[in-house]
């Protein structure tokens, strides 16, 4: 999908156009990433909402050159104009100070037998040369800044000390320390408790606005993407099959599986007897059928054309769907989404 | 083979129940009763103590106090004998959360299965096979997949083996702590339709140990809402959810995202006493 970026205007800070990435499994090489195109403006919150195997982790390490040995990488990544996939030395370390990654588990990324103050500030004092008293006193300035109001105490405690919900906000003011231009988040949120995610939510919110940081942030949560994000790809097998506005994601969804998401999901508002589960099971990249659409083996909207060939990225009301059915479609599935096609049995309206 | 109780008796009870771990009180006076074919569900958060009571009820944590009655039996002690232990499996089963630790890995779908209907049953083998074939008929797996190990089935295809597998010992209750949790959003609703679809054609009841209020309202008639071991609020699940009235179940409430929904932002917070 070639071209396909100047449907967002303006100068980007990222931009991926037509990434594939294949992995080595067992002697042969599978593809977990097929044309990954999209592009991320400065201050810019984009959501990447996919199951497992949709990529959207995978897109994520692309980005920040963590991808395993042995990946083959095609297409173009660019961050503030310049080839990411060629830095090296100084540039791949001045890089990965600009792009922070945080991730889905704390307790898993953050050095147990180590204080917290040695912890945030590593790479300042180690990469940067930044003296130790002031390194801490940034440290406990960002601390105050995701809501940790006694910084200085928490800098002399360990990690066990420190519940997830402040682990999390401690990595969060980690990634911060190296003044970022983009926040990869890979599932922040997933591994806490429902009202702690609301605090951790506001909070990167609030310091996206404040620090005009671009995040991309990747959940399998529809609605999570949604309160926080500007605009939402969604992922399957590897492709991006939608880019929406976060708002017009539930109302206009343009493509069936974004669709079929959010109707799988329970409501919390309303009681329905049973869900419209998407049949079969999510597929990789290298599962799905490469000659034809990647969804239609589960699309409740297939027909003969869906199997012809592999639809491309579109535009379509403001937004982008690889569905070769999407005008047809146009403004009715969100009538699937609420119910209205009667399921197996008996369902509320 | 199944035992049952007075009629107009739940198949669970629990009384004052209390668990603590040296000074810290995990459970604090929590009653509630389940009733024959309802569905309850217990919501918190982590350190709720939702998961102790749980633990309590299988036989995996001891009270410190209080009584756990399932089908009339009382079941807050150890169980005294194998046949004491094996009656309590046929009361109250149990579906875990991880279906990828909660399986024996070198022992495949039927075999797994089968070896609850020898132990709880006794039937002969050819009765074992048909009951094999009903019980993954009803979770939905094919004939490929009851051969084979976990390891060559997926996330969703495991869960529905451990769900087979807790109604082969033919419950009265069913405890799903955090079952679906770890699902894939698609695969998640096709095992809540399974678990809606397993409520309606059997008489096993549901007991819901969940921190997800949507999977809940999906799942459950009934709730109560833990907070720091302590019940703060029960109702009728659609009640406690639409008109939450304890502060902490209304903030709770307000904290699921939903289409339209935005975090509050950190001013609110604060002020919220967090």
């Amino acid at each position: 999908m070639t071209g396909e970026p100047q449907a967002f205007g303006g100068a980007a800070l990222l931009e991926l156009d037509g990434v594939t990435v294949q992995l080595p499994v067992e002697g042969s090489m599978r593809a977990v990433l097929q044309d990954v195109s999209f592009a991320i403006r400065p201050g810019e919150a984009i959501g990447l909402v996919g199951e497992s195997g949709s990529g959207k982790s995978m897109t994520a390490r692309a980005i920040d050159r963590l991808l395993p040995p042995g990946a083959a990488v095609t297409g173009r990544i660019r961050f503030g104009g310049r080839d990411v996939m060629t830095l090296a030395g100084a540039d791949l370390k001045r890089f990965r100070g600009e792009v922070a990654m945080i991730f889905q588990d704390p307790r898993a990324h953050i050095n147990p037998v180590r204080r917290i103050g040695d912890y945030m500030t590593e790479a300042l004092r180690t990469n940067a040369g930044v003296p130790v008293n002031e390194a801490s006193s940034r440290a406990v300035a960002l601390l105050k800044s995701v809501g940790i109001e006694d910084g200085e105490r928490r800098l002399r405690q360990y990690p066990h000390e420190l519940s997830g919900g402040l682990l999390q906000r401690v990595m969060i003011a980690t990634a911060l320390l190296t003044k970022p231009r983009l926040l990869l988040a890979d599932e922040p949120t997933t591994a806490l408790d429902v009202t702690t995610q609301a605090e951790v939510l506001a909070i990167l919110d609030d310091l996206r606005t404040d620090l005009h940081l671009a995040m991309l942030f990747i959940t399998h949560n529809l609605e999570v993407a949604a309160a926080i994000c500007d605009r939402t790809i969604v992922m399957y097998a590897g492709q991006v099959v939608e880019l929406r506005s976060s708002n017009l994601l539930h109302s206009d969804p343009l493509h069936p599986y974004t669709a079929a998401l959010a109707a799988a999901r329970p409501s919390v508002d309303k009681t329905t007897h049973r869900l419209l589960a998407i049949r079969g099971r999510p597929q990789s990249a290298f599962e799905a059928p490469a000659d034809e659409c990647s969804f239609a083996p589960r699309c409740p909207h297939v027909q003969e054309i869906c199997k012809k060939a592999r639809p491309a990225l579109v535009a379509l009301d403001g937004g982008l769907t690889r569905c070769v059915r999407a005008e047809e479609l146009r403004g009715r599935l969100e009538v699937v989404a609420h119910g209205s096609i009667p399921p197996k049995s008996e369902a509320s309206p | 083979m199944i035992s049952v109780g007075p009629s107009n008796e739940p198949v669970l009870e629990v009384t004052a129940l209390r668990k603590e771990f040296g000074t810290q009180v995990a459970v604090d006076d929590v009653t509630f009763s389940l009733p024959a074919g309802g569905s309850l569900a217990i919501v918190g958060e982590s350190g709720s103590g939702k998961t102790t009571v749980a633990k309590m009820i299988v036989g995996l944590e001891r009270p410190t106090a209080g009584t756990i009655r399932a089908c009339g039996q009382d079941r807050s002690t150890p169980a005294r004998s194998l046949r004491d232990r094996r009656r309590r499996g046929r009361e109250v089963q149990i579906v875990f959360q991880d279906p990828y630790t909660s399986l024996d890995p070198r022992q495949t779908v039927e075999a797994t299965i089968d070896e609850v209907l020898r132990l709880h049953h006794g039937w002969p083998a050819d009765r074992r096979q048909q009951r094999v074939r009903d019980l993954t008929q009803l979770v939905g797996l094919d004939a490929r997949q009851v051969r084979a190990l976990p390891r060559s089935l997926s996330g969703g295809q495991r869960q529905r083996v451990a769900i087979a597998r807790a109604l082969a010992a033919e419950p009265r209750v069913l405890i799903l702590d955090e079952s679906v949790a770890a699902l894939d959003v698609s695969i998640q609703a096709q095992v809540l339709n399974l678990l809606a679809d397993i409520h309606d054609e059997t008489q096993v009841s549901y007991l819901c140990i969940s921190h997800d209020l949507a999977v809940v309202r999906q799942l459950t008639q009934e709730t109560v809402v833990m907070w720091r071991g302590k019940i703060v609020e029960r109702g009728p699940t659609a009640q406690v959810l639409d008109d939450p009235r304890d502060e902490y179940t209304r903030r709770l409430r307000a904290s699921v995202p939903h289409p339209g929904w935005k975090p509050p932002h950190r001013a609110q917070l604060t002020g919220a006493g967090a």
